[in-house]
Formats: C-alpha cells, structure tokens, sequence
C-alpha cells in the first residue's frame, strides 16, 4: 500500500537518513522544515533513492499558520499518512540560566509545535484507518539533570504526549514509536566535548524502521541506552539530586 | 560548535594533523563559514600521504553533503554533492545500467576527492580519469559559489580538478556516467609468469576493465609474476556482496613480516588456477575488493604504511624491472601491489595520469621504507615519470617541476585566487607548489 511520511524538522541530519531509508522503501515523503533550499536538495535525494513523490514544504514549529498546508497536501495523497517528528532544539543549560526567556521556545520546538501539529493530523488518520507517528524525544526526557533540564523536561512532556496519542490512535489501527536517542552525531553534537558511544544517524533511521516494521511502542536507539537510562532513573532522588551525571 | 578540534590521518596513517574541522550539512551554513573562515575541504580522508591535512590549520569536512541532486536517464548526467561516495553511486545506478565512468579502488571515495586527485580506475586506458567525465563543477571560494566547466571558466575548472582543494571547496558537481550492461563483473584472471610477459599481456588486453596484481617479493625469474584480471560489466544474478567486516585492532609487527608476505603472495598466486579462470561477481566486489575489510589499514600496525605509486611512460618500462628489484630486496613490500596499463587521459593542469604503465605498493613503515621511496622517486623522475598526490606522503620538492610541468601555471593561478594561502595543506607547503607562482 503506499505510504507517504510526512517529516518535520526535516532538515537535521537524523530526519535525512530517516528519509532517503524510507524513500529506499519507495514510500513518499514530505519534507517540512524552515530552509526550503536545502530541503529541495533532499528533496531530489529522495527522489533519485525511490520515493515516487518527495516534496519540499515550509514547517516551523513557532508558526502553527504552516501546519495547515502540510496536513492538506498529504491529505491530497492517497493512503497511509505516516508523521515522522526530528523537530527540536537544544539551547545550552548555561543560555538559558542567562536568559529564561529562551525557555518557551525550547518548550515550543520540542514539544508545544510538534503536539499541536499531531493534534491536528490525528483526525485524518483516524479517518484513513492507520498510519504511523514517530515521534523523536530523547534520553535527556527520562530524567531532569543539572546540565539541561529544560530541554529534558520538553522531552519529558512530549513523551507523554506521544503515550496519550498512542492509546488514541491504536483504536484506528495506528500506531506511534516514542525514539529515544542517546548521542547521536549531528551538527547539534558537534564538537561538544563529554560525548561517549556517539552513533550515525544512519544507524538511527536503521533503528526507527526496524521500531515501526516491528510496531514498537518506546525504543531507545542505539539499544543499550535502555540500559544506561534503566540505571540513571532507578536512582532515588535523594541521592540523584547530588550528582551531575 | 562550528569547529571543532580533531587529531587525524590519511589513509596510510603515517602522517597525522590536528585541526579545526567543520562538517556542515547544507550549502548555506558552509557559505556561512568560509565567508569567515576558507578552509580546504576534506572528505572521506582516504588519500594516503598528507594531501588531506592542514596541521594546526582548518578544514572542511564534506561528507555530510552526500545528497544525489538530479539525474538525467537520456543523457545519464548526474548531479551530486561532492560528499558523495562512489561506491553508493555505483550501487545506486548499475541496476538502472549506469556507473561512475571512473572509479578508484575504494568506493569509500568521495566525489569531492575524486575531483581533487584526478583519480583513474581499471579503465584509464579506454575512459581516461575521472576529471574527463565531470561535466561542471560548483566551486565555493571564500563565501561565493560559481560554476565552472569546460565551456565556461575553463581555467579554473582544469586548475580545480587534480588540483588537491587549491581553487576551493568543491560543493557539487554533474558527472557524466557510463552505460553499463548491470551490476555484476564478468572477471578472467590469468597467471602471469615474469614482467615481460605482464607488459605484454597489459598492451595485449582489449578488456574495458585491467588490471594487474603483482607478487613485489618474486625476485630472478619470477620478478614481476602476478595475475593479471580483465573484466566487463554484464547482467545476471550473483549472490550479495558479503557484508563487511572491520579489522578490529592494529596489527603487530610480524604480521606482515617478509615471510610472511613471501608466503602470503605465493598461495595469493597460486589460488587462481594454471589455465586461469573466468568468474561472476559483484561489480562492487571487483570494483572495490578491499572496501570487505573495513579500516584494513590497521594491517600495517600502527605505525602505519606508505604508498608509492608512479607512472611512467611506455618507452621507460625498463626502469619497473630496476625498481621491482630494489624494492624485492629491499625486503619491505607487502601483498599489495598493482601494476596497470595507464593510456594519455588526463583532465587537469596537476593529474597524475600519462601514457605508460602505473605501478603503485605498499610498504609498512619501517625503518629505511621511506629512504626506499626516495630512490624510486628519483627512477621515476629521470624515466620522465610522475608519482601520484593522492598517495603521496614523501616526495622531495626538487622533483615537481620535472614530474608536473604545468606547476607554474596551476601555482600562478592558485595565488591569484587564494592570495593568503588560506587553502593550503601539509603537502602543498611540504611541496612547495606556491612558490612556483
């Protein structure tokens, strides 16, 4: 059946892989993100891997006026709709300490836009009878720690948001794949220094498709980040509180 | 974090930089930062010498802008970026009956690179190199980007390609790619018993693809035994290349200790049969053998090892005989040695490729390994022949003029667009090339 994946935050390099893999599949793909040349560019890529359809589209978390036309486009497409949600940001802990302000927008990428654009999408995939949502958080939502709990704590509710939307959708045959990545090697990680066990996003996108052929509700990708997060949170508070792991 | 301090090597790992290193992912971010800062791209780092490293400098990692931009199936113009690699072309083309007309020995090659070096493949002798096939080139110098090609900027175009990131960084490029009949190798390999007869049989062979494999430890008679292999692109079912596997440490010393290699080399030999044989493959498999054997380059421990490789020209073939023989003595070489027929396709002012035989080996890094290169590379300067940049670790700059005449011309020209240098790197300051302005 064809399928066409709706990606936002299409521009990093984690949503690059994910889309030149699935356009591998021959699915469609709808690239949404804010620089259009560029994601013309990728556009092309997919193209030229096997998506009969691969179109560039303007998405921006902070302008819930873009959501609109992304829904409508794909809507114009016949079969499954699939979201896949890369979008986010990371400003530093110590920017934020400076400039609280920055913290809506933080809340915003991460998970105030993506929510309210799946929000809107989940009609028409309840309509069409399926359909997958992947929605990208990450190991820093498990637990809030001294280097950037903001960011964690987006994480955190757009985690819980992707479980509410899990059990709403899996009554129409849908299903939603809550990603945790740990490390990964992005522009984001780039050069900053403490990063251990990095993975490509290659292995990433190779991860998340296996999680959606598999129907997977929560994976943590690479694997063993179950592990290490399975740790860190069984720590009582009492003596996490004193640590800066 | 735009740059971010990393240690590493070429290929052979002998020669190491620390530098700041960029990898942008879009066009406009790398703008962005060679507006402020221009620095020589890099790629896949899969040069042997120093041709990729800029100590205590900056550089440009590309292999994030890998992104296929449009293919033309009537005239099988693709447009890529040039962080690219050959082998994913290949493999993403040949089942639609289109290769990279050109390709290295490692698919790990990026486009950029190929550029860069004016790299050959099995087929030089027919396709002539890499640069013969690239159609237009975007150029990025400072923060501007221009197109260049052979109808418009066509000096700047035959002084970007084989010219090692001296005019700028390569973002993209459109490559003309060849018909193929599909993506597995028809390989005939045959015994060859001495080099006369490795001469002959290269001048002989009507084959798109060649080329040779020598035992560099047979000394007397046997000097210059090896397979020869000759090979077509055809169509037909053959299993999957075999996944790859990865060396997983450097390996010690006695590892490829002369015995070692002599007895590697002999059973190497003898594995193809008296009579020769004809097999199906892969063409990623034949293309690429090595590529397996992910980060082989641990074989040679980690001191690392040195490529040499020349060419020179038909009427000079003599001196490969003098040269096997000290490099037989010598007792340094290792199982890889490549002797090909080389025809007169070249396509820039600093391309490696002349009419004649190429013979290019590797030696571990020992003591009295580099002393022998420089004996090879004095041979090969007096035979009027070249060594080859890309591998290159070692050339003393008194031998440029006479190996790459067009020196002065690329080096007048390189100046004038990079007046303060600012795209230089270890070899091109080791070699002096700027001075030649």
């Amino acid at each position: 059946m064809t399928e066409t994946w709706i990606i936002l935050g299409a521009t990093s390099s984690m949503a690059r892989a994910f889309a030149r893999a699935v356009s591998k599949n021959g699915d469609q793909v709808i690239l949404a993100g804010r620089d259009i040349p560029d994601l013309e560019a990728s556009a092309s890529d997919c193209a030229l891997q096997g998506a009969p359809i691969a179109e560039a589209i303007q998405f921006d978390a902070r302008e819930a006026a873009t959501f609109a036309p992304i829904i409508e486009r794909a809507s114009e497409l016949e079969g499954m709709i699939n979201v896949a949600v890369f979008v986010g940001s990371m400003p530093s802990q110590d920017q934020i300490d400076t400039d609280p302000s920055l913290i809506a927008g933080t809340v915003t990428d991460n998970y105030a836009g993506p929510a309210t654009f799946l929000q809107l999408v989940a009609s028409t995939m309840e309509e069409r009878g399926g359909g997958t949502v992947v929605g990208v958080g990450s190991v820093a939502g498990d637990r809030g720690r001294i280097g950037n709990y903001v960011y964690g704590s987006a994480k955190a509710g757009f985690h819980t948001y992707l479980s509410g939307l899990r059990n709403r959708l899996t009554r129409s045959g849908g299903h939603v794949v809550t990603v945790k990545p740990g490390f990964v090697d992005t522009a984001m990680t780039w050069g900053i220094e403490g990063m251990f066990l990095v993975a490509t996003p290659d292995k990433i996108a190779a991860d998340i498709l296996k999680a959606v052929e598999k129907r997977k509700d929560v994976i943590y990708t690479p694997g063993f980040w179950r592990l290490i997060m399975g740790i860190i949170t069984a720590i009582p508070e009492r003596v996490f509180k004193k640590l800066s792991v | 974090m735009i740059w971010n301090t990393l240690t590493y090597t070429g290929w052979g790992r002998v020669r190491s930089a620390t530098a700041q290193v960029a990898r942008p992912e879009r066009t406009s971010s790398l703008a962005a930062l060679q507006a402020e800062t221009a620095a020589p791209a890099i790629g896949m780092c899969r040069s042997y010498g120093d041709s990729c490293l800029n100590d205590g400098g900056h550089a440009v990692d590309m292999t994030r802008m890998d992104r296929l931009l449009g293919f033309d199936p009537d005239t099988g113009i693709l447009e890529v970026e040039a962080g690219a690699r050959i082998g994913d072309i290949a493999r993403r083309f040949a089942p639609d009956g289109w290769l990279p007309s050109v390709m290295p020995g490692t698919g790990f090659a990026t486009v950029g690179g190929c550029i860069a070096h004016d790299v050959h493949g099995k087929n030089h002798h027919g396709a002539g190199s890499f640069g013969q096939h690239v159609v237009e080139i975007s150029l990025m110098n400072g923060g501007k980007l221009q197109k260049v090609s052979p109808s418009k900027g066509v000096k700047l175009f035959r002084a970007t390609i084989g010219g090692m990131g001296q005019t700028g960084v390569i973002v993209s490029a459109k490559l003309q790619l060849l018909p193929c009949k599909g993506d597995i190798m028809t390989v005939t390999e045959r015994r060859i018993e001495n080099l006369e007869h490795f001469l002959e049989a290269l001048d002989a062979s009507k084959s798109t693809y060649t080329v040779g494999w020598i035992d560099a430890t047979a000394q007397g008679e046997a000097l210059g035994r090896g397979i020869l292999e000759e090979a077509e692109t055809g169509y037909g079912l053959v299993p999957d290349a075999k996944p790859s596997r990865a060396v997983p440490f450097n390996a010690p010393r006695w590892a490829l200790a002369t015995p070692v290699v002599r007895f590697f080399n002999a059973a190497y030999f003898r594995r193809v049969p008296e009579r020769g044989r004809t097999s199906v493959k892969p063409i990623t498999e034949f293309f690429f053998p090595l590529d397996k054997l992910l980060e082989w380059n641990r074989l040679y421990g980690k001191r690392g090892f040195h490529q040499f490789q020349c060419v020179v020209p038909v009427s000079e073939a003599a001196v490969l005989r003098l040269m096997l023989d000290k490099i037989g003595s010598a007792g340094l070489a290792s199982p890889l040695a490549v002797l090909k027929r080389m025809g007169s396709g070249r396509a820039g002012l600093m391309s490696f490729p002349m009419e004649g035989y190429t013979l290019a080996i590797d030696f571990p890094n020992r003591a009295g390994a580099e002393a022998l290169i420089a004996e090879l590379e004095e041979i090969t300067e007096k035979a009027g022949g070249r060594v080859y940049m890309a591998k290159d670790a070692t050339l003393d700059p008194s031998h440029l003029t006479k190996m790459y005449p067009d020196v002065t011309k690329f080096a007048k020209l390189v100046s004038s667009i990079d007046p303060d240098g600012q795209y230089e790197t270890d070899q091109t300051r080791r070699l002096n090339i700027r001075s030649h302005a």
